[in-house]
């Protein structure tokens, strides 16, 4: 008798919960509700983070499951956020443009419309004409559309070259590295035609919804964050607990057996790779919104290895680690720069944690690569009783794999 | 009592000085042209200096040297002029300038320092010219010379041509010869000297040669009604619709001239129906609908026709009116034999100069490789030789850096302090790198990908230590003197000091790191270590031991990369992360694990980055995009690299 | 586990919220980045504010209450600006903010505070094109320091023909622009004017300098119009000096370098080339010697001033004016008061407050000398800064009045008021 595939992964049902408490705890607290305990910016915060958290899902599913360590995530996540900043700016630009042009006492072509919305947008950038890019930048479906298809596109072609060629392992991070690094420089040229290093800024304010304060602004993409964070993680959990799951991390523990075993896995990588920029595209064009502002150093190779960072403190190889990871580092990142961190005076002197912070992020990184490589969601084995054994000594051997010293003290 | 007396001592000093002062003739001159040497200004000062060059005093030539040293001042309380000393920050001596007594010490405040801008300063060393040509001081001599280069001004000639004869100094004297040739082109008496003086530049490389040369041969677009007149110095016939000379640029031409009236733009029609509005209509169409260019024509030529605006010119109007008038270029230099044997010396400098172009771009590729090299090769080692991935090697080119800035803080000479510091910074990173594996990587050797994540770790945490303790300003780090300066081929090829050095520094650390691999135990028991573990071990070999000292060398390599790159660019915390992602795709593209590939890898992305950069000269970030995706498309077809390992070597 | 974890950091956060919420204080934001790339620029202003407000409370504070700084670390990640002004107007609900460096990180604040009727003073020279209701610029738009500097090459200088070399962002990208289209109406022959963009922190300037040398074959002067940016100039510098590219053969004036960019590097063969700013460290002036006096004193011996500490100096004690004059920290109130605010700068001169948002101020040219000073060759009278250009079709038919138009972008052609809020 098969079981149902909720009663297979009972932590889905338990996240799905969790989120769905988080979501009516923060909207009852919210300022749009009335309540005070929860300030707008706080409310932002906490959405983003569930993009993050989306995103965060994205590369567990790439590197936690399949193996494959991309260094290059955020370059979707960008992207997406790219695609609806350019509906965004446009169609807000365009109703300004229109409220300002009806006081003319010659009605505007539609051309003019077209350049006074194009001066509007790029004269902060020296320039005025639209570029080919932003073809559809005026229909909000077929943006909505190319959140999917450009970072998909993108992930389609580069992943099918990488893998085609066999390219693996460490030599895949760098170039995906190479891949986010072309991508933010090539943004950073004015000439690419989104604006350079200014790229789409106002992307908080929607177009005419200049009377809804953001407080319920927040509150709707809150609420969006969190049903595509919901969905998301629903899809993840979802393609790796069937057999396709089980391939996957065939691949990334022996990626010559299974190939032997008759599988394709050049198939097999390309599509995580696929989907997992589709669903970093999804966060993104969630994200940025309630950022207000993309421009190509969001895309910049550190971020993606932020991303990395995230999951692995949270916990590779179960999607809740990542989550959790994610919304860890990030909030307490925000914690520790809002200045708001107590600083510590040792006397001789004073830790300010606008300065220290980096150093204990950056030590925090390596304490747990070294003593809790199962990250923060290890935990969660403790409080389940599913321990494996203790595989972290020296050597025995130098070769890899060789046993190691605890492991043989056994 | 006695402050009394000071005072009215310092006043009586005041007031013989200032007698003394005013009788001199120099500064009856220099009081004379007050307004002009005050508020000096390009435009306006030449009459004030031509007066003291033309007086005739002995003193005319100090005074303009001082003031074009800034170091001429005036009294506020009766606006003499003196020369000003300093005595210390805030207060200078002032010297009588006629006869050099000294007037007095006086605080800064109520002195006035003349500081002529380097326009003003120019004109100033034109003027004094004609007492430096013949100075018994080379240096004069020299500065004479390049005043006139800067102002060529026909004057020069003449008295540069007799200045030749009694010129001892063998390199002035031939400096004095090639600038009268210079001057000869464009000031010469006659035509056959200016032209025997155009030639003898033939594959003449000097920007000031082409400088001259070239407003020779400058055209203007001009225009005549009907046919071409006699007259004139015409470079070419102009036909209207040709590639280089379209219709619209012949029409645009002719309005330029008023001899046409300029096209109605949209700008200009949607003026004139804002000012022909009537009853809400415009040529008898309601404004509501003038949302479209049909519309908008419609009503402007509904206005037209009722001669409320004047009409477009037609297609045919405009080709009419193309067809009566000839355009040509013309030489604004009258005679042809001139701009004729300007424009063939030209175009063998021009070939010259494409030439040498290429060797100087080819110069840039090679240091801007050696550069790469040197950043990468380091990484050659830990990751190419060990495969660890290490993302702190940025930062140890930083801590090489910044112990270089520590060492000059030290010891003052430049010269030393690098000495010092280039072993120091091997010393430094080289314990950092040792401390780094032992605490950390050596427990990570099974899995890769977490050494990227742990040394991250490691990288920002530096980073900001770096920021705390340097802060985040840049820091100098200055070369000695010796490296300043470039080698000079010609006015096209030349190269710094200091990028030569890291040239030579670059070649060095390949040989040495050639000779360790190839011709010492350590080189034998790290390949030994490399190719099979298990096996080096069983030989007696310490793996680890080895691994240890391997990181050590490779990270210290990256400390004396990291003083080199600090020299000739900045030292700031994030020096390091600029060339991390450039360093492992050297290493990448090249072949890991080979030296001779890293090589090739850092040659490759140096002249291509050159290569897009001649073709795209306004915009080096492109060169850098294009330069990574080259990268990318290149490692599909060469996963391995250049020079990929075969074999068991080859390791996976 | 997520839950508890999120509630409380929540709570952790609330906490460390109401602790420091008190009313006897008046609360002021400082919004610079502290780490990343503009901390090297910007790490200095958020201590110079600490020094203002430092200075100030020994003074009395202003209405009888002390000064609060609020440091926040945006972390030269623009959306964070975005994020922490939020936070900053929100949840400290500071009565000002003292902030931003590059443009970006100041059109990433600017939705948020139009929003949230918050206060801005923006200490750093820009690219202009810009007027919000809720910003006071205090750094120079291009026409107090761009506009003056081409002037003085093309008057003092006599050059011919101009290589502008910027860093690849919207202040290069505007100001040549508009220095562009300036040189064309001053007959300049575009052909002569050779434009590059680099990226952030280039260091490898040996082709461009090359490239530089090169444009001075056809007998022109050329002169080079610098908006490099931050760390990059001390390679440029480096490579000019290696080049031996003497001042008076091709001169270099920038706009992006001070003294704090010069003390990154050796200048003894930089001496003559130039900078324009609204203010120098060795001008001459009591309230100079004082400022610099107290900065020494806090900070360090070797520490130098420049331009944008001057315009945060300008800034914070006409607004602490404006307090006091209207009585008190209401946006609303302090924005009237600010209007033809008057104060001395460090110059010797008076800023004033246009109703433009934009201050006036002396434009300054000086050279580079050994010490890694500027010589200040040629000072302007005060110069009122101009929003917007009138050296660009679209922007000349533009103006700003906050005041009597309550519009900062209004079109004089069709007199009406494009938008009330800024582009961003």
């Amino acid at each position: 008798m098969e079981k149902s595939f909720l009663t297979r992964n009972p932590s889905v049902l338990i996240f799905i919960a969790c989120l769905a408490l988080f979501t009516i705890a923060v909207t009852v607290m919210s300022e749009a509700m009335g309540s005070e305990m929860i300030s707008t910016s706080f409310v932002k915060t906490l959405g983003k983070t569930l993009c993050l958290c989306l995103v965060a899902i994205a590369m567990d599913l790439i590197w936690g499951f399949a193996g494959i360590l991309s260094l290059g995530h955020m370059a979707f996540f960008g992207l997406g956020g790219y695609m609806i900043g350019m509906w965004l700016m446009y169609a807000r630009t365009e109703m300004i443009v229109e409220a300002s042009m009806a006081n003319a006492e010659i009605p505007p072509t539609a051309q003019e419309v077209v350049d006074a919305i194009g001066t509007q947008i790029f004269g902060v950038v020296g320039s005025s004409d639209f570029p080919v890019i932003w073809t559809f930048a005026d229909s909000l479906f077929l943006q909505l559309l190319l959140v999917v298809a450009v970072p998909g596109l993108l992930a389609l072609v580069f992943g099918w070259l990488a893998f085609r060629s066999r390219v693996t392992g460490v030599y895949l991070s760098i170039l995906t590295q190479a891949m986010t690094l072309a991508l933010a420089l090539y943004l950073f040229q004015n000439d690419s035609g989104l604006r350079g290093n200014n790229g789409l800024s106002g992307l908080q304010n929607l177009p005419g919804a200049d009377a809804i304060p953001q407080a319920d602004i927040s509150l709707w993409f809150f609420w969006a964050s969190a049903l595509a964070l919901g969905l998301g993680y629903l899809l993840a959990a979802w393609v790796v607990s069937g057999k396709f799951g089980s391939v996957i991390r065939g691949i990334r523990d022996d990626e010559a057996r299974v190939r032997f075993l008759g599988y394709s896995v050049e198939g097999y990588k390309l599509f995580v790779f696929t989907l997992t920029a589709v669903i970093a595209a999804i966060a993104g064009a969630l994200y940025y919104p309630q950022a207000g502002i993309i421009n190509p150093a969001e895309i910049a190779p550190i971020a993606s290895i932020y991303l990395a960072v995230w999951v692995a403190i949270g916990g590779r190889g179960r999607l809740y680690g990542a989550v959790i990871g994610a919304a860890f580092v990030s909030l307490l990142s925000t914690w520790f720069t809002g200045g708001q961190a107590p600083s510590i005076p040792l006397g001789f002197y004073t830790i300010n944690w606008v300065d220290w912070w980096q150093v204990l992020l950056g030590i925090s990184f390596v304490l747990v690569t070294l003593f809790a490589p199962k990250g923060i969601g290890g935990l969660v084995d403790h409080f389940t009783g599913r321990v494996s054994p203790e595989r972290y000594g020296a050597d025995l051997g130098p070769d890899s794999g060789s046993l190691q010293e605890q492991e043989a003290e056994k | 009592m006695t402050r009394l007396i000071m005072a009215a001592l310092a006043a009586l000093m005041l007031c013989v000085s200032m007698a003394a002062a005013q009788d001199s003739p120099i500064q009856a001159l220099l009081q004379e042209h007050r307004a002009l040497i005050e508020k000096s200004s390009r435009k306006t000062i030449q009459p004030a200096i031509d007066a003291l060059r033309d007086s005739g005093l002995p003193e005319a030539q100090a005074v303009l040297e001082k003031w074009q040293a800034k170091d001429l001042w005036q009294r506020d309380a009766d606006k003499l002029f003196f020369f000003g000393e300093k005595v210390d920050s805030k207060n200078y001596r002032l010297l009588d300038i006629a006869t050099g007594e000294v007037a007095g010490e006086f605080p800064k405040k109520e002195l006035n320092q003349l500081k002529p801008n380097s326009g003003v300063r120019s004109l100033i060393g034109a003027a004094l010219v004609q007492f430096q040509l013949m100075a018994k001081d080379p240096a004069k001599r020299i500065e004479a010379l390049d005043a006139i280069q800067r102002d060529p001004a026909e004057e020069h000639l003449v008295a540069l041509a007799g200045a030749i004869e009694k010129e001892t100094d063998p390199d002035i004297r031939d400096r004095k010869e090639r600038l009268v040739r210079l001057l000869t082109i464009s000031y010469g008496e006659t035509e056959e000297a200016r032209i025997a003086a155009i030639e003898s530049f033939k594959g003449d490389l000097g920007v000031d040669v082409r400088g001259a040369l070239n407003p020779l041969v400058a055209t203007s677009r001009e225009v005549a009604v009907g046919a071409l007149h006699d007259g004139g110095n015409i470079a070419t016939v102009l036909k209207p619709g040709s590639p280089e000379f379209s219709e619209a640029e012949a029409y645009d031409l002719l309005v330029s001239k008023d001899l046409v009236l300029p096209r109605i733009t949209a700008v200009d029609r949607r003026a004139a129906l804002q000012e022909n509005i009537t009853d809400a209509r415009v040529g008898g169409v309601p404004v509501a609908q003038l949302n479209s260019e049909d519309a908008r024509e419609r009503a402007y030529q509904a206005l037209a026709e009722a001669g409320l605006v004047r009409t477009a010119a037609t297609q045919a109007q405009i080709a009419e009116a193309l067809a009566a008038h000839v355009f040509f270029e013309t030489y604004s230099e009258p005679s042809a034999a001139i701009t004729e044997a300007a424009n063939d010396t030209l175009s063998s400098i021009n070939t010259q100069v494409g030439f040498n172009q290429f060797l100087d771009l080819t110069l840039d590729a090679m240091s801007l490789a050696s550069i790469y090299f040197l950043a990468a090769i380091g990484l050659a080692i830990t990751f190419g030789v060990m495969g660890v991935i290490n993302m702190a090697h940025g930062e140890f080119i930083m801590m090489g850096a910044y112990t270089g800035y520590v060492v000059q803080q030290v010891i003052p000479d430049y010269t030393v302090s690098i000495i010092v510091a280039l072993p120091l910074a091997f010393a430094v990173t080289f314990a950092a790198g040792v401390a780094m594996e032992r605490l950390v990587i050596r427990w990570l050797y099974n899995r890769p990908l977490e050494t990227l994540l742990a040394t991250f770790g490691i990288s920002i945490a530096l980073q900001q230590l770096a920021k705390n303790i340097f802060g985040t300003q840049a820091r100098p780090l200055t070369s000695p003197a010796w490296l300043d300066g470039a080698l000079v081929l010609n006015d096209v090829v030349s190269i710094s000091y200091i990028r030569i050095a890291i040239f030579v520094l670059a070649l060095i650390f390949l040989g040495v790191f050639l000779f360790i691999m190839k011709r010492t135990r350590l080189g034998l028991e790290v390949r030994a270590v490399t190719q099979n573990p298990r096996m080096a071990a069983s030989m007696g070999i310490n793996p680890d031991r080895i691994n240890m000292l391997t990181f050590g060398l490779g990270s210290g390599i990256a400390g004396i990369a990291g003083v080199a790159i600090g020299l000739y660019a900045k030292v700031t915390s994030e020096l390091g992360s600029d060339y991390i992602v450039q360093s492992f795709m050297t290493v990448v593209v090249g072949g890991v694990g080979n030296i001779w590939g890293t090589l090739l890898g850092a040659s490759m992305i140096g002249f291509l980055q050159k290569g897009i950069e001649w073709m795209n000269p306004s915009n080096t970030l492109a060169a850098q995009t294009y330069m990574i995706i080259f990268i990318i498309i290149f490692i599909q077809f060469r996963p391995r690299g250049i020079i990929a390992l075969k074999g068991r070597a080859a390791g996976d | 586990m997520k839950l508890r974890m999120t509630s409380a950091l929540v709570g952790a956060l609330a906490f460390a919220t109401s602790a420091m919420a008190a009313d006897d204080t008046i609360k002021v934001g400082v919004l610079h980045s502290l780490s990343g790339t503009m901390a090297i620029s910007e790490t200095t202003l958020k201590d110079t504010m600490l020094m203002l407000i430092e200075e100030q409370n020994a003074k009395g504070g202003i209405l009888g209450k002390q000064l609060e700084a609020v440091v926040v670390d945006p972390a030269s990640d623009w959306p964070l600006f975005a994020e922490k002004a939020r936070e900053l107007l929100t949840v400290e609900e500071v009565d000002v903010m003292f902030g931003c460096w590059t443009s970006v990180s100041r059109k990433s604040v600017l939705p948020v505070i139009e929003e949230l009727n918050g206060l801005l003073f923006y200490p750093v020279q820009y690219e202009g094109e810009e007027s919000s209701k809720n910003v006071f610029y205090t750094g120079a738009a291009p026409n107090q320091q761009a506009i003056p500097a081409t002037d003085y090459y093309l008057e003092e200088l006599g050059v011919e023909k101009f290589a502008l070399l910027g860093t690849d962002y919207v202040y290069p990208r505007t100001t040549n622009n508009i220095l562009e289209s300036y040189l064309k109406s001053k007959g300049i022959a575009e052909e002569d004017i050779f434009v590059n963009y680099t990226p952030f922190g280039h260091s490898d300037w040996s082709k461009i300098v090359a490239d530089v040398v090169a444009l001075g074959a056809d007998g022109k002067k050329v002169g080079v119009i610098s908006t490099i940016n931050g760390d990059a100039n001390i390679g440029f510098y480096k490579e000019l000096a290696a080049a031996g590219i003497s001042a008076d053969d091709i001169p270099v004036v920038a706009f992006s370098v001070g003294e704090e960019e010069l003390s990154g590097l050796d200048t003894t063969n930089l001496v003559g080339h130039l900078a324009a700013w609204n203010y120098f460290q060795s001008a001459e002036a009591e309230s100079n010697d004082a400022f610099i006096e107290a900065w020494k004193a806090k900070m360090g011996e070797d520490r130098v001033t420049n331009d944008p500490m001057e315009a945060t100096y300008i800034g914070f004690n006409m607004w602490a004016n404006a307090v006091e004059q209207a009585g008190t920290t209401d946006v609303d109130a302090v924005r009237s008061a600010m209007w033809g605010q008057e104060y001395p700068n460090l110059t010797g001169g008076t800023a004033v407050m246009g109703v433009n948002h934009h201050l006036s101020k002396p434009v300054l040219i000086g050279e580079i000398t050994e010490d890694g000073q500027f010589d200040i060759i040629s000072q302007t009278e005060e110069v009122p800064g101009d929003a917007w250009t009138d050296f660009l079709p679209e922007s000349a038919v533009l103006t700003s009045d906050w005041k009597d138009l309550d519009c900062g972008m209004y079109n004089t052609e069709t007199s009406s008021c494009v938008q009330i809020k800024s582009n961003y």
